[in-house]
């Protein structure tokens, strides 16, 4: 059983067409590149994995571990394992990034029915976490990303990630507003997550992301469907080539 | 003047009318103090009660509200203290000197008077007035001297209360909590004064907290006169949690003196009508004060805060923040006034209101207020009102956190900002714990 398949989805907000049959297949242990030209509804395909609600599915559907998705709140889908590193992570004014990150566990382990963890278990998950992403103590005590650089905001992102330890990781536009620190940062963190029993999709625009996280599968969407699939090498003739051959086909 | 034809009494001014005539031989105090109730009782009836087309009550009309004027509270027997040690006084269990009052009397054998710091007197408010105390007599009426209609009818009626002072460079070391519970079988009216006198230097925190029974319509009339010396440090904490059905007006009237540190606090959580209000005058100069509060009102609740902040002097900084969580039907009011005199350059005030809508249904009122006669100052209001951040909500969600939870955060976040300004651990911990079981309670 693939641990993804998104089968012909159809998605709008607000009235406007997004995702025009959209097949995707993701399996465990494999990282897959989406790219694609702005507008080509990459974003909308990790909003509507999470379970944004503003989103329309109106053909199609989305199996997880063979399991529909689709009537899972957003916290149901996490619980089960699907993880969205934001594109633009929310500041949380008043929530302590501790209190955030214990809650958000304790809630997935409680929604699986597994025993919350005790303090002295979390702290020390917390510190490994953190220390190897360069994530200070202070920065720990402070509310969610408020005050956080670019950088801080994405690194807290992956921090999120290695302590839920999701099944899927759908990383939207990690590499947006780094710099090339930040992003070695950010992709050795990614790195270390790789596991035989995960999978990551891997949103980006730029084919320089993928130089530090190397795809095993790339797709290009256009006009919200995927058009092409290829090997690692697909995203550097993409970076050769641009995507105005896709955007040609739009305007056809 | 406007020609307003004066209208006939209602029920609650005859009572009230009623009720002054045939105590006011027995309220305590002779002499100035008996003319100085006449005098608030006759400026009281020369307006009424005050309504909506009233300016500073036209989101809180008392007349509509207040249907009925409750008979004055009798003093309380023995099953009215005992109830009164079960009331929930929302401090918890942080050490404090409690001061007890029951049905608006004084309960000494309830309080703990017990090893006064030097340099601490508490008494009562109707002894001192019996006795014509000669403090009480400086600063009676004086304090933030206002015009308004319920701290008119506050001295009109005054009874008993807390007389409290604290002389020059005493620091009180736990808080002096006044506890006001109703524990009458029968609703009835109380009036409280109290009066507070923290001299040069000397530091203290004073907590009124405000119980009674549930499903009982009992009206409370609470007035305190705060007096604030030159380089005092003084934490004022108010705890609404009257019952349901309670209407509840109290007034602090504040005046601070130069290099002073003044930080006020007010969380209301009880009561059917609520009105909360603040005169606060600053006096002298180099002063920073940080008046705070927070409602979580649900069903049918209303809670105003109405603060008028004075600065005859410059170079004073006032910060004023106000949080009000609103579920249901309820109604959140704040009215905030600030007044820069032409002396008073180089002052610095801000003041915040936000409201938290939970529902469709509830409302909030907002009007925020600046009149600056001075030319060099900062100054600067704002007001908000809204459901939860969807965004925020999602990006909880997305991490797991199930909707109630996400939304319980991000409300206790909200509310935690105002009461981050209460110095007292404790009791900021208590505070918000009282908050994450108000929401438990919803979910």
């Amino acid at each position: 059983m693939s641990l993804l398949e998104v089968k012909n989805l159809h998605v709008e907000i607000d009235g406007k067409k997004i995702l025009n049959g959209l097949d995707l297949t993701i399996e465990k242990g494999k990282v897959h590149a989406i790219m694609g030209p702005n507008g080509s509804g990459k974003s909308t395909l990790a909003y509507v994995l999470a379970g944004k609600e503003d989103y329309q599915v109106t053909e199609g559907d989305i199996l997880f571990e063979g399991e529909s998705v689709l009537e899972m709140e957003p916290d149901e889908r996490a619980a089960k394992g699907v993880f969205l590193a934001f594109q633009y992570p929310i500041e949380i004014p008043g929530v302590a990034s501790m209190t955030f990150l214990r809650t958000a566990l304790n809630a997935q382990r409680k929604a699986r029915g597994e025993a919350e963890l005790s303090t002295p278990e979390f702290l020390k998950l917390v510190r490994e976490a953190s220390g190897k992403l360069g994530i200070s103590q202070d920065m720990l005590k402070r509310a969610v990303n408020v005050g956080f650089s670019g950088g801080e905001k994405k690194r807290n992102e992956i921090l999120q990630m290695a302590m839920l330890q999701p099944k899927l990781a759908v990383l939207d536009e990690t590499d947006s507003g780094l710099d090339i620190d930040a992003l070695k940062i950010v992709a050795d963190g990614v790195n270390r997550l790789r596991s035989p029993e995960r999978g990551f999709i891997v949103i980006t625009h730029y084919q320089r992301l993928l130089n530090y996280i190397v795809p095993d599968v790339v797709h290009v969407l256009s006009r919200g469907r995927v058009v092409r699939t290829g090997g690692k090498e697909l995203a550097l003739e993409l970076e050769a080539s641009g995507y105005a051959q896709y955007q040609q086909d739009e305007a056809a | 003047m406007n020609a307003e034809i004066r209208q006939i009494r209602t029920a609650a001014e005859q009572g009230l009318a009623d009720a002054f005539s045939r105590a006011k031989a027995t309220l305590p105090g002779a002499g100035p103090v008996a003319a100085l109730r006449e005098k608030a009782f006759s400026d009281f009836e020369a307006r009424g009660l005050p309504h909506r087309r009233v300016e500073e009550w036209k989101y809180t009309d008392l007349r509509a509200v207040m249907r009925d004027a409750k008979p004055l509270a009798l003093p309380p027997d023995a099953g009215a203290k005992a109830r009164a040690t079960q009331a929930d006084t929302l401090v918890g269990d942080i050490d404090r000197r409690r001061i007890v009052f029951v049905d608006g009397v004084f309960a000494p054998e309830l309080s703990d008077l017990t090893d006064l710091e030097t340099g601490l007197s508490i008494g009562s408010m109707a002894e001192a007035l019996a006795q014509g105390d000669p403090q009480v007599a400086a600063h009676l009426g004086k304090v933030a001297a206002n015009d308004n209609v319920a701290v008119a009818l506050n001295t009109a009626f005054m009874g008993d209360g807390a007389v409290i002072r604290i002389a020059e460079g005493i620091i009180v070391e736990h808080p002096i909590h006044l506890e006001f519970i109703t524990a009458g079988e029968k609703p009835a009216a109380t009036f409280t004064r109290s009066l507070v006198v923290v001299e040069r230097g000397a530091r203290a925190m004073v907590v009124e907290s405000y119980a009674g029974p549930a499903g009982q319509d009992y009206q409370v009339n609470s007035a305190l006169e705060l007096v604030i010396a030159d380089n005092a440090h003084v934490d004022h904490i108010k705890l609404i949690g009257e019952g349901a059905d309670a209407l509840h007006l109290s007034s602090l009237m504040a005046a601070v003196g130069a290099h002073a540190r003044f930080n006020d606090f007010t969380f209301t959580v009880g009561g059917s009508t609520v009105r909360n209000q603040l005169f606060l005058q600053f006096n002298g100069e180099d002063t920073i004060a940080r008046i705070h509060g927070a409602n979580l009102l649900k069903g049918r609740q209303h809670a105003d805060t109405t603060l008028v902040a004075e600065h005859a002097v410059g170079h004073c900084q006032s910060r004023e923040l106000f949080k009000s969580v609103l579920d249901d039907d309820s109604r959140g009011v704040f009215q905030g006034k600030i007044i820069v005199k032409q002396d008073a350059q180089k002052t610095d005030a801000k003041m915040l209101a936000n409201a938290l809508l939970l529902s469709e249904t509830a409302e909030a009122d907002a009007k925020p207020e600046l009149e600056i006669f001075a030319d060099d100052v900062v100054c600067g209001h704002g007001a908000t009102a809204g459901a939860l951040d969807e965004d925020l909500l999602f990006y909880l969600k997305a991490r797991g956190i199930p909707q109630n939870e996400a939304e319980s955060l991000l409300i206790q976040a909200f509310i935690g900002d105002a009461v981050e300004g209460i110095e007292h651990a404790g009791l900021r911990e208590v505070l918000m714990e009282r908050v994450a079981a108000w929401l438990a309670a919803r979910a």
